[in-house]
Formats: structure tokens, C-alpha cells, sequence
């Protein structure tokens, strides 16, 4: 393949965020509007152009014997330490970074055409395209990237595009904590994942050149990929704490992608990270950037595989974030904070299948690379029914000017496209058949069980509280009690303009339609195909819970009643300990302000204030004293200036004279 | 007895010394000024005498010493102007009353 | 061997020199400091008139003691009541000038009387040896821009005179 195609992909949206970000302040809105949109559906048609041409060509570079291969496009040198520590630039292809080319440029123009409705009278139009096409930029340069490092620095890039659009309304002091929050806590996390890239580069670039890693660049994710056990073998065996050091690697590499998926307990950003304009919210905080740590893990999937305790971590972590976030988004008022909770769990949904794969055929299991194919195949379906979600979110929240369901209910019959488009979302989203998220969950489930039947049985009750928090919303939404507000001249709710309307149609029809994708086909664990079939068990299981956890949201939520203030007075600990989303800023606030701050920082400060402060103003005060002492000798008199030019003087006369004798 | 250079350099130089001691200590600025001109016409004595006994058919020394005495003239009457112009600012003419413009 | 008149002469305009430059230092009254001024000027006068220069003598009289002191009477007058008395120095500020002036007397005397080309020749002497200084050649001496004249510096000084009256009227002027 050329190096066009891919080179422009990633070169539109960069040339799009200079463009916008330096000339947008001259540019009248619509200008600006139009040129992101127009920059990015031509992106979205040049990706699909590559993803199609990757699966469907049939080319040898990128499937051999009908297994896909993984292809780097181009891979330039751009930083050369050492011989083995070699930074490059590049595109790869292979089936999962193809994949998030379709799902990243196809939520990306949805978000553009829905903001020019939703941002049109936002101060500040310009800019938000702006650091929506950087933000599309570093995402898609963070999918294709072909070795770490690359991928560390659009990781960050993607980091810093998401800081700059969640602080978007930098004049709420909210938003502007939010945006905060969400870059110290992902940084704090990539801090963790540097620290394994290092471990990890450092044990591979000190293996000979004529090992079997050959002189390969320490980073390269080929190598890497292709060798897992000759990267184990690297290592020479050092263990630290009980772990090889591989292990510690990718563990270490691992929690830099709990913080950007918000994984317990980095997952606290996230909810907060709302109050970024809602689009944002569907793009980045719901669909594409924070399956940057899913992506990660099967990125590595081969390096995770050889140390199998690394799997069974994220399996353990994402376990206990799933249900920790259904459990809270019960619990909630905000509807936007329902859907971060939401995608929280999906994703730890995501995590926990990716950790329940095998690389090897394992006996008495059909098929031990489900977990992998299951996982990417909900952060697909996932990423367009949950952007589906918050773009209807923030068609509600456009049309009744509130975050809160209480001010909400009875809006069916106000905003017909909104409400069905959001009922084909909630049904994705709980496994309704034969929307997609049936047809992922019930792969994931199947893995799930795979691999121990703890995992399935806690996991389907996930999904269940998944299809009742989503159907609680969806009935408070749009049925409840009619809002006697909507009764009133000028506060009647209607549905949102084309351009927030057509992208939820497409997503909505795209949430109908995807789970018939024959996923397997495309993408596998080793390029394989994979012929999805129902596993008849599961799917029942989770139908029928599923489906009971509808029906006791619509017995509550239907229409007004007791019955909710009733569950809620039964257990009140319970209820505020989810609402408060079971304390955990406070126990962060806890350990920051109480702990870290009293303890460390004081006498950091102190040392600080005093030793280095110190020692400056030690000079200056000497510095100052000292000019206080002689400024008398500039005092501007003259007749002491007379005096002293007259000692001089004689004292030369004096030596002078001395010398001649 | 003979008058010789020495002589007259003498009392030039103790009006020098009287000039550079009254410079010093006088708190004034019209004193100053004539502390000043005091030591000029040492300077000026110097000339004329140096020209008289080293240099006898030459006439340098008297020459500057003319110079010097149209200088003083000028000097004396800018500073008595720019003295005169402080004492409507200040009020007297005390030196140490002009700080405006020390540091 | 010079004249008895003139040493008479010379003792007397030193002594008094010497002894008014000194008053002109120490009086607190500042006309009378001005009056002794003149004298110490008047004696220089005299000295130049001795050394055989009269009209360089007959210029200070004109200048110093017909102009500038003049100058000087006025701006006393002007700037305070003439029975004003300048306070007493404090002795710290007067040890100073004390010792800086004796310093500079000291080394001045010590130098001069040092000096090598001090070969003792007597006034009557130098006076035989040089030229007579008539107008005439004073008047070559600032009209001509050869060697030895002064043509450029004479107009320099003219030019410096006319600046001094405009600067002078210009900073003394009310405003």
C-alpha cells in the first residue's frame, strides 16, 4: 500500500488544527464549521478506504493463507539513541488499529455535525473545532502507532486534547477542576506507564545482537509481538517482589491504561470530566479515548499472554470496576454522570474479556481467543450505541437546560427522534436482541465462562444492573411524570436541529445493524478468522436477566409512584453511599489534602520556604545590606566626592614621590 | 635675598589649601563657589608663574591664564544663576537642601 | 639680586594673600567672606602686575573684581540678609577639611620644593631675559591662527561667553 492514504490521515486533522487554531479567530463560525466538517468526513471516506482495501484487498502484505498480517505502512527513524533504543514514527495496519480508523473518523464526523448544533452559539465556536481535530489527530496517530514510544506520545497528546476540551467552558470554575482532575489523574497514571515502557525497553535492548530479538528497535510493537517468549527469555529471569520482571512490565503499562479508561480507583476523573460540552463527551469520554486502555491491552496482548498473572489482573480489576460503576449509576441524578458511569463499566466490561483470553488452544474450549475478539468487538458496539447515548443526552439536555432527570420526564412526546434514537441506544446497551450490544455481550459472556464460571455469573449480573440503570434512566427520561414546566409559554421541549438529529439516526441505525458484522472475520487475536455462532445458554442467561431488569425498571419508573422513595428510605446508607459514588474523592481528597499535603508537602515547603528560599533571599537581604552600607559613598555630595579625589590623589602624590627617592 | 619661583608658588599654595579646606567644610553654595575660585586663582598664579621663570620669552602660561579667568566669568555666572534658581525652589542655599537629585 | 622694594613688595601682598584666602575660608559672615575674597584677588593682581604681566593684572581687577565679585555681592544679597551667620561646623567636619587641605599642602610644598627645575633664578633676572609683554603682541597672540596663537580658542571662548548669557538668563528666570 501507498503511504498517501495513510499519511493524509493523519496530516488532515493536524493541518486542520493549525488551520482552526490559528487562523479561527478571523474565521466567521460557519467557515469554521464547515471546514472541520468537510476536513473530517474526507478523513472518515480515507479511512474507510484503508480498512476496506486492509480487509478486503486480499493483497499478500496484508493476508497470508487467510491469516491477517500485521503491515507497517511506513516506520521512519526519527530518534536514534542507541543501535537496539530506537525511536520511529510510523503507520501500522493490522486488524484492531483498522478497526479503530472506522470507529474513530466515523464518531469524529458525527461530533463535528452534531456540535455545529449544539456549540453554534458557544463562545468560542472556532476553537472547539480546533482541539476537536487535534484531538482526532493524536487519537488516530495513538491507533497506528508502530512502536511504544510513538504510541506514549500520542498518548499523551490524546491526554492533553482531552484537558483542553473538558476546561472548553474555562470560565466555570468546574469545568476547569474537572479538566484538571482528568490530566493529573491520567498523568499520574502514564507516570506508572513510562515505568514499564522503560523496564520493558531496557530488558530488550540489553539482549545480544545476535540473540533472537536480532537488532530489531527495542520499541517496535512487530518485534515485540512476533517474539513474546524470546522478550520473556530477555529478562534473564530477574524477578522483583515475587514477579518476573516482564510481569511488573506489563502490569506497570497496564495502569497507565487503567487511568485513561478510568479503571478502579483512577476511575475518578471520569465522571467529572462531564462537564466538558456533551459531544466531547461522546467522543472522547465515551467512545474513543478512554478505550485507549483497552486498546492498549490487546495491543500487547502476546507480551500479556506469556505472563498469564498480568491477564488474571485486569481481569480482577475490571470485575470489580464493572459492578462498582453499575452499582453507582443506580445511584445517580445527573444523566450525564449515569452514562460515565456507564461507559466506566462497559469498559471494565471490555477489560475483563480482553483478560479472560487465551493465546494458546486450550483443551475443552471452543475457542480460547474469544475473550479478544469478544472485547474489541464491544468496543465497537459499544462506541457507537454509548455515543449514540450522549449525543441524545445532549439533545435533552440542549432542549430542557438541565443536567438533572428530575427536571425531565414525560419528554416522549416532545422529542420523538430523540426518544426513540435513545430507546435503541438503552436497548444496545442492555443485550436486547438483535441490537448490537446483544451480539457483544453475549461473545464476552461466553469467554467469560470460558474462562471460570465466577467471571460469567458476576458479569451477567453486571449486564443486568447495566439494563436496569439504563432503563431507569430512559423511564425518568421520558415517561415518569410530565414536567408541568413543559406546560408553559416558550419551555416546550422540541426536537434538536438536522444536525444533531442525523447523527443520531445514523448511529441508531448503525447500533441496529453492527451486530450482524461477521466481527470474528476481521478481527482475532492472531489474525484468524473466527465464525461467531449464539451460544444458545448464554444468550438465554443473559436475555432473561436482561429482560427482568427491564421489566422491574418499568414497574418502578413507568409512572410516578412510591415505590423508588420506598427502596430508597429501605436502605438509605446504601443509596447515599452510591449516590456519593461510595466515597471514593472523598477518601482521595482524604489522602491528598490530609495526608500527602500535612505530611510530605509541609516539609517540602518548609525546606522549601526556608533552605532554598532561604538562601535567595539570603542574598538579597546581603546584597541589600550591603548597597545600604557604601550607598554613602555615591551620596551625590560633592564635597565629600572632593575629599576623596583629594586623598587619592595624595596618596598617588605620596607614592609617587616614594618611588622617585 | 632673591625673589625666586618658590616664593611665589608658596602662597599660591596655601590659597589652594585654604580653597580645597573651604570646598569641604562650607555648608553654602555661594561659599563654595568662592572656595572655588580661590583655587583657580592658584591654578591661575601657577601658570603665570611657571611662565615667568622656566619659560621667560614665551607667552603660554599668560595666555591660559586669560582663558581661565573668561571661563571662571562664565562658571561663576551660570552657577550663581542655577543657585539662585534652587534657592526659589528650596528656599535657601544650604547644599545639603538639594536632594532631588542625589542617588 | 631683586630691589628691596619689590621683596617689600611681594612680603606684603603675600602676608596678605595668605592670611585673607585662609579668612575667606573661615569667615561665617559670607560678605565679608566675598570682601576677602577680592583682596586675595586684588593681591593676585598685584602679583601678576609684579611678574611683569600688566595686562593680564589690569584683566583680573576688571573681571574678577569688577564682574564676578560683583556677581557674588548680589547673589548674597539676594539669597539671604548679609548678618547671617553660617552655623558653627561640627569639629568632625572640620578635622577633615583640616587634614585634607594640610595633606594637600604638604605634599604640594614637599613636590615643589623637590622640584628639579627650580635653579634658583631671581626675579630681576627672568624679568631681563624674556620680552616686554606689549598689547601689540598681545593682540597677535589672539588674532592669528599660527603657531603659538590663538585665534580659534579666542573665538571659542566668545562663542562659550555668548552661550553662558543665554544659559545664564535662561535658568535664572522666573517662570
Amino acid at each position: 500500500m501507498a503511504p498517501t492514504l495513510p499519511i493524509l490521515i493523519l496530516a488532515i486533522p493536524f493541518a486542520m488544527f493549525l488551520i482552526l487554531g490559528i487562523g479561527g479567530v478571523k474565521m466567521p463560525r460557519k467557515v469554521a464549521g464547515t471546514l472541520g466538517i468537510i476536513a473530517n468526513g474526507t478523513l472518515a471516506v480515507l479511512a474507510y478506504i484503508v480498512a476496506f482495501t486492509y480487509f478486503f484487498s486480499g493483497s499478500a502484505d496484508f493476508i497470508i493463507d487467510g491469516v491477517r498480517q500485521q503491515y507497517q505502512v511506513f516506520d521512519v527513524t526519527w530518534l536514534a539513541f542507541t543501535d537496539r533504543m530506537v525511536v520511529n514514527i510510523g503507520f501500522l495496519l493490522d486488524p484492531i488499529c483498522a478497526m479503530m480508523l472506522v470507529v474513530i473518523t466515523t464518531i469524529s464526523f458525527m461530533v463535528h455535525l452534531y456540535s455545529w448544533g449544539y456549540m453554534e452559539h458557544e463562545p468560542g465556536f472556532q476553537r472547539y473545532y480546533a482541539f476537536l481535530a487535534l484531538f482526532t489527530f493524536s487519537m488516530l496517530g495513538l491507533v497506528v502507532a508502530t512502536n511504544i514510544f510513538q504510541m506514549y506520545i500520542f498518548w499523551e497528546l490524546v491526554g492533553v486534547s482531552s484537558y483542553l476540551l473538558i476546561g472548553f467552558f474555562y470560565k466555570l470554575p468546574s469545568a476547569v477542576s474537572a479538566s484538571k482532575k482528568a490530566f493529573i489523574v491520567t498523568r499520574f497514571a502514564d507516570l506508572f506507564m513510562l515505568i514499564g515502557i522503560l523496564v520493558l525497553s531496557y530488558c530488550v535492548s540489553q539482549t545480544p545482537a545476535d540473540g533472537p530479538l536480532g537488532t530489531a528497535s527495542a520499541f517496535n510493537f512487530l518485534m515485540l509481538n512476533e517474539q513474546p517468549t524470546n522478550v520473556l527469555a530477555s529478562t534473564l529471569g530477574a524477578t522483583f517482589m515475587g514477579g518476573s520482571i516482564l510481569t511488573w512490565a506489563m502490569v506497570l503499562i497496564f495502569v497507565g491504561g487503567m487511568g485513561k479508561s478510568a479503571m478502579m480507583p483512577l476511575h475518578i476523573w471520569l465522571p467529572d470530566a462531564m462537564e466538558g460540552p456533551t459531544p466531547v463527551s461522546a467522543l472522547i469520554h465515551a467512545a474513543t479515548m478512554v478505550v485507549a486502555g483497552v486498546y492498549l491491552v490487546a495491543r500487547f496482548f502476546p507480551l500479556f499472554c506469556v505472563v498469564p498473572d498480568s491477564l488474571t489482573f485486569i481481569s480482577i480489576v475490571g470485575a470489580i470496576t464493572a459492578f462498582y460503576a453499575a452499582v453507582v449509576a443506580c445511584a445517580q441524578i445527573d444523566i450525564k454522570r449515569i452514562l460515565a458511569f456507564s461507559t466506566i463499566s462497559q469498559i471494565a466490561f471490555m477489560m475483563v474479556s480482553l483478560g479472560c483470553a487465551y493465546d494458546q488452544p486450550i483443551e475443552g474450549v471452543h475457542y480460547s481467543g474469544l475473550g479478544y475478539m469478544a472485547g474489541m468487538f464491544h468496543l465497537f458496539t459499544h462506541a457507537m450505541f454509548k455515543a449514540l447515548l450522549f449525543l441524545g443526552a445532549g439533545a435533552l439536555i440542549h432542549a430542557v437546560h438541565s443536567n438533572d432527570y428530575t427536571k425531565m420526564g414525560g419528554l416522549w412526546k416532545y422529542m420523538p427522534i430523540t426518544h426513540w434514537t435513545f430507546l435503541i441506544g438503552c436497548l444496545a446497551i442492555a443485550g436486547i436482541y438483535p441490537f448490537s450490544g446483544f451480539f457483544s455481550k453475549d461473545e464476552m459472556l461466553a469467554a467469560m465462562f470460558n474462562r471460570h464460571w465466577f467471571y460469567g455469573v458476576w458479569m451477567t449480573m453486571v449486564a443486568g444492573l447495566t439494563a436496569f440503570y439504563m432503563f431507569r434512566m430512559y423511564f425518568l427520561v421520558f415517561w415518569w411524570e410530565e414536567n408541568p414546566e413543559y406546560k408553559k409559554e416558550g419551555h416546550k421541549p422540541h426536537d434538536a436541529p438536522w444536525q444533531m438529529s442525523v447523527p443520531l439516526i445514523f448511529l441508531a441505525l448503525v447500533s441496529c445493524v453492527a451486530g450482524f458484522i461477521p466481527f470474528g472475520e476481521f478481527v482475532t487475536y492472531n489474525g484468524e478468522p473466527y465464525h461467531i455462532h449464539i451460544e444458545p445458554q448464554v444468550a438465554a442467561t443473559s436475555l432473561t436477566v436482561a429482560v427482568l431488569a427491564i421489566a422491574l425498571a418499568f414497574v418502578m419508573y413507568r409512572k410516578k409512584n412510591s415505590l423508588p422513595s420506598k427502596f430508597k428510605n429501605a436502605m438509605p446508607a446504601l443509596w447515599e453511599a452510591a449516590h456519593r459514588r461510595f466515597y471514593w474523592d472523598e477518601i482521595y481528597m482524604f489522602i491528598t489534602h490530609k495526608i500527602i499535603f500535612n505530611g510530605i508537602c509541609r516539609g517540602i515547603a518548609w525546606f522549601d520556604r526556608h533552605i532554598i528560599d532561604g538562601a535567595m533571599d539570603g542574598m538579597a537581604s546581603m546584597t541589600q545590606w550591603a548597597s545600604l552600607k557604601i550607598k554613602g559613598m555615591q551620596n551625590g555630595s560633592i564635597q565629600s566626592y572632593v575629599i576623596w579625589y583629594f586623598l587619592g590623589a595624595a596618596v598617588l602624590a605620596a607614592i609617587t614621590w616614594i618611588c622617585i627617592i | 635675598m632673591d625673589l625666586t619661583m618658590l616664593w611665589y608658588l608658596v602662597p599660591s599654595i596655601i590659597m589652594f589649601a585654604a580653597g580645597v579646606y573651604g570646598f569641604c567644610t562650607r555648608k553654602n553654595m555661594i561659599a563654595l563657589l568662592l572656595s572655588l575660585e580661590l583655587m583657580l586663582n592658584a591654578a591661575d598664579l601657577n601658570f603665570v608663574v611657571f611662565n615667568r621663570f622656566l619659560f621667560p620669552d614665551m607667552f603660554e602660561g599668560m595666555v591660559f591664564t586669560l582663558f581661565a579667568i573668561a571661563i571662571a566669568a562664565a562658571e561663576t555666572a551660570i552657577a550663581i544663576a542655577i543657585i539662585i534658581n534652587i534657592y526659589r525652589e528650596v528656599g535657601n542655599t544650604d547644599i545639603n537642601s538639594v536632594k532631588q537629585m542625589k542617588f | 639680586m631683586d630691589s628691596v622694594a619689590n621683596i617689600i613688595l611681594y612680603f606684603v601682598v603675600a602676608i596678605c594673600i595668605v592670611v585673607f584666602s585662609v579668612m575667606t575660608v573661615i569667615s561665617r559672615k559670607i560678605l565679608r567672606a566675598a570682601t576677602y575674597l577680592l583682596f586675595v584677588l586684588l593681591g593676585s593682581a598685584v602679583f601678576y602686575f609684579q611678574l611683569g604681566y600688566e595686562f593680564l593684572g589690569a584683566v583680573q581687577i576688571a573681571v574678577y573684581a569688577g564682574g564676578i565679585m560683583v556677581l557674588f555681592v548680589f547673589s548674597i544679597l539676594l539669597t539671604r540678609r548679609p548678618d547671617d551667620k553660617a552655623p558653627l561646623l561640627d569639629s568632625h567636619r572640620r578635622a577633615i577639611g583640616i587634614s585634607v587641605s594640610v595633606i594637600g599642602a604638604v605634599l604640594l610644598i614637599l613636590a615643589v620644593a623637590t622640584m628639579p627645575l627650580i635653579d634658583g633664578k631671581s626675579l630681576t633676572t627672568v624679568l631681563s631675559e624674556g620680552p616686554d609683554v606689549t598689547m601689540a603682541q598681545i593682540g597677535y597672540l589672539f588674532t592669528g591662527s599660527g603657531k603659538f596663537q590663538y585665534l580659534l580658542p579666542f573665538e571659542a571662548i566668545s562663542v562659550l561667553l555668548l552661550a553662558c548669557i543665554i544659559g545664564g538668563v535662561t535658568v535664572a528666570r522666573k517662570r
